[in-house]
């Protein structure tokens, strides 16, 4: 029974600890889908967060400096997606590919100059995100190191759920929000109205990779201490996938994310101890992922104008 | 009449030229990096040149394009008929394994029955992959996209499982599988490779590629099957009205989509690679034959030129570390020509807008000469007044106005 509560324990945490990074980075992947701007180049979004979040750490000191300057750096790239789709109605495909080669050529090729290396120097504990509610717990007792396993985590976590709240309320209860919703819908609509496409579609471009950059830069800060090429490899599309199963709206992308983190953490906790083979084991978040969608979810509306460059009449 | 054509129009109307002032702009922004590093630029670059127009060099970049030709054709196909092939990576990956287990299993058949056998294998575990995300999205509605996402990884992970399986996995200390038998690669002979100076992996599995390019072409040019898949890629609605299934003609074009880059993946394999590595991370074929597939404007040919390119960059951006450049530029590069291209569509826009401009022009000029011609009548005024009201598609009355 002991073993059992402390594989749980240990299979929440890293479903956590897994899904964070994607949590950030599928909110920021629904502000561009709902806003009408597909937006692929997430990945290169996340590694440019990755990249700078553990730079700025590193020469600063301070963790919260880094993460914030992670979802900069991330955002910078937002721009550039967004000054190629929104003003200049590039293709959006097209467009993001290009983020996604630009983000990690550069920064690698940085982090070459500054450390000589393609790998940045790993961050001391202070340096990296802290965890909260350490020590709170007695983890003497079986249900204490539960509790230790669980909600002794990173700031970074609590900070995603409060996120999620804010961006569903954001969507949902505010003007804006109905207004970027539109957007996505019927920007012609919109623009008779007297709601500035291009600005709301640029906004939301710009948050989603502030976003996406905020969650690369926790898979560096917090699940890992350093950058290196392999940080960030697909969870910027498996955040994507997250968006579309849960249907464009934050909330079902959080349950997305929460999902795969599962699936994740499974592979951590069955990884050693069962008889079965590691790539096998790997491979049950993606077809996990698939059978949900098949049993339950189902077919997910993408946003009528998702996907085609608005072009402000003269 | 013959109309003089601005600079500035001819370049916003051919697409070659926009890629070609794409690929000038990406070297350029990536020649500021390397000043900002503190890099020669000539040096970089003249490596850069020097690695790939050498015999061996050329027969390097050969050998590093043929994987690339083949999955940008697969994303060319996929394009055409208007489905986003993000998943020729998991196509590639299961064609390679599917080549590289033939080759191993049955090493004892003689080279004329493996190498065909092995490219079978190789075409239908694409194909396979590619059918099942089409099944997905036109049996229940699953997003296309996100089934891609999700099948490259399962793909990656399979193979890696199979690359361990005993009796497929190296049984020396290499964390891959055995080496494919002779019979089943396509390397030239040592003796055509040491006459002529080639790379020692040197192989004729590009002439595979040119042979898959011209029947995509044909397919997609020449065939009902490809104006049927053109057709429900323009416009689904109006295809299906039309009498096209389109929910077969999905399937049928992740299919071909999928055989294309799982050959790519046999071609890899049987030529450079002799065996398959238990990867930590996914290789990117099949991202680099997105990238292939927008440079080459989506067309078989394109695709053909832009993977010989790609495949210039990727292996004299190997050689850059020599001249203290990191190889990383490439992807800078390329990535500046990718968003390069992607907002050349604003040539096209401001093009549009001067060629509107003239016809309007031309046409009140015209109005003017045939009012002064004709005496006033009451009824040559309304010709004028409808031209004017139909000022909506200027272009398509300046073809016409072209064509008389």
């Amino acid at each position: 029974m002991t073993d059992v509560i402390n594989s749980l324990g240990i299979l929440l945490f890293a479903t956590l600890a897994y899904g964070t990074p994607l949590i950030y980075a599928s909110l920021g992947s629904c502000f561009s889908e709902i806003s009408g701007v597909v937006n692929i180049g997430i990945e290169g979004m996340m590694t440019a967060g990755a990249f700078t979040g553990t730079v700025t750490a590193y020469f600063t000191g301070s963790p919260w400096i880094g993460f914030l300057c992670g979802g900069l750096a991330g955002m910078l790239f937002g721009a550039l997606h967004a000054l190629a789709t929104v003003r200049l109605g590039a293709d959006q495909t097209i467009a993001g590919t290009a983020i996604n080669m630009l983000g990690p050529g550069l920064v690698i090729m940085i982090a070459r100059v500054l450390f000589n290396s393609t790998d940045t120097i790993p961050l001391t504990p202070e340096q990296r995100m802290p965890r909260l509610l350490t020590g709170v717990f007695d983890t003497g007792t079986t249900f204490g190191r539960f509790m230790d396993n669980v909600f002794s985590t990173y700031a970074s976590t609590y900070l995603v759920f409060l996120a999620v709240i804010i961006v569903w309320f954001v969507f949902y209860k505010t003007r804006f929000g109905l207004r970027m919703r539109a957007c996505g819908e019927h920007p012609e609509a919109c623009e008779t109205l007297g709601i500035n496409v291009l600005k709301t579609r640029f906004l939301c471009v710009c948050m989603s990779g502030f976003l996406a950059g905020l969650g690369g830069a926790c898979v560096t800060m917090a699940i890992s201490n350093q950058f290196r090429p392999i940080s960030i490899v697909g969870q910027g599309f498996i955040a994507i996938a997250a968006v579309i199963f849960g249907k464009f709206r934050p909330h079902g992308a959080l349950v997305g994310c929460l999902l795969f983190g599962f699936c994740s953490g499974l592979k951590t906790v069955l990884g050693g101890s069962s008889g079965i083979d590691t790539q096998l084991i790997s491979m049950i978040p993606y077809v996990v992922t698939v059978l949900v969608l098949i049993l339950f979810v189902g077919k997910s509306r993408v946003p009528s104008a998702s996907g085609k460059p608005f072009i402000k009449a003269r | 009449m013959k109309k003089k054509r601005s600079v500035i129009e001819i370049i916003s109307s051919v697409r070659f030229i926009h890629i070609l002032l794409a690929i000038i702009l990406g070297f350029a922004v990536g020649a500021l990096f390397l000043a900002v590093m503190g890099v020669s630029v000539g040096d970089a670059y003249g490596k850069l040149l020097d690695s790939v127009t050498t015999v061996k060099g050329i027969s390097y970049v050969i050998v590093y394009a043929t994987p690339y030709i083949l999955t940008g054709l697969s994303v060319a196909f996929s394009f055409k008929t208007g489905v986003f092939n993000i998943g020729a990576e998991g196509q590639f990956v299961v064609g390679s394994m599917a080549a590289a287990v033939t080759g191993i299993l049955l090493k004892d058949l003689p080279k004329p029955a493996l190498i065909p056998l092995c490219f079978l294998a190789a075409m239908a575990a694409g194909a396979l992959w590619g059918i099942i995300v089409g099944t997905l999205k036109t049996k229940w509605g699953i997003n296309e996209v996100l089934a891609m996402i999700m099948f490259n990884w399962i793909a990656f992970y399979l193979s890696n499982y199979i690359a361990g399986l005993p009796g497929i996995k190296n049984t020396g200390t290499a964390e891959a599988t055995q080496t494919i038998s002779e019979n089943a690669r396509t390397l030239l002979s040592k003796q055509t490779i040491a006459d002529l100076g080639l790379a020692p992996t040197a192989n004729w599995g590009i002439l595979v590629a040119l042979i898959a390019m011209i029947l995509v072409w044909f397919i997609i040019e020449k065939t009902t099957l490809g104006y049927e898949l053109k057709a429900v890629g323009s416009n689904r609605f109006a295809a299906e009205y039309g009498g096209i299934g389109v929910n077969r003609s999905i399937l049928t074009a992740l299919a071909i989509s999928g055989a294309l880059a799982g050959l790519g993946g046999s071609l890899q394999v049987m030529g450079m690679g002799s065996r398959i590595s238990i990867f930590s991370a996914q290789e990117g074929f099949g991202f680099g034959g997105i990238v292939v597939a927008l440079i080459g404007c989506s067309n078989p040919f394109g695709a053909l030129a832009a993977g010989l390119f790609y495949g210039a960059l990727t292996y004299g951006g190997s050689k850059l570390n020599l001249v203290g450049a990191p190889t990383q530029l490439i992807s800078v590069i390329v990535g500046t020509v990718v968003f390069f291209i992607a907002i050349s569509v604003i040539f096209e826009r401001l093009g549009g807008g001067i060629r509107a401009r003239r016809n309007a022009v031309a046409r009140e000029d015209k109005e003017k000469r045939e009012a002064a011609k004709k005496p006033p009548l009451e009824e040559a005024k309304e010709p004028p007044a409808e031209a004017a009201g139909s000022g909506g598609a200027p272009e398509e009355e300046g073809k016409e106005g072209e064509a008389k």
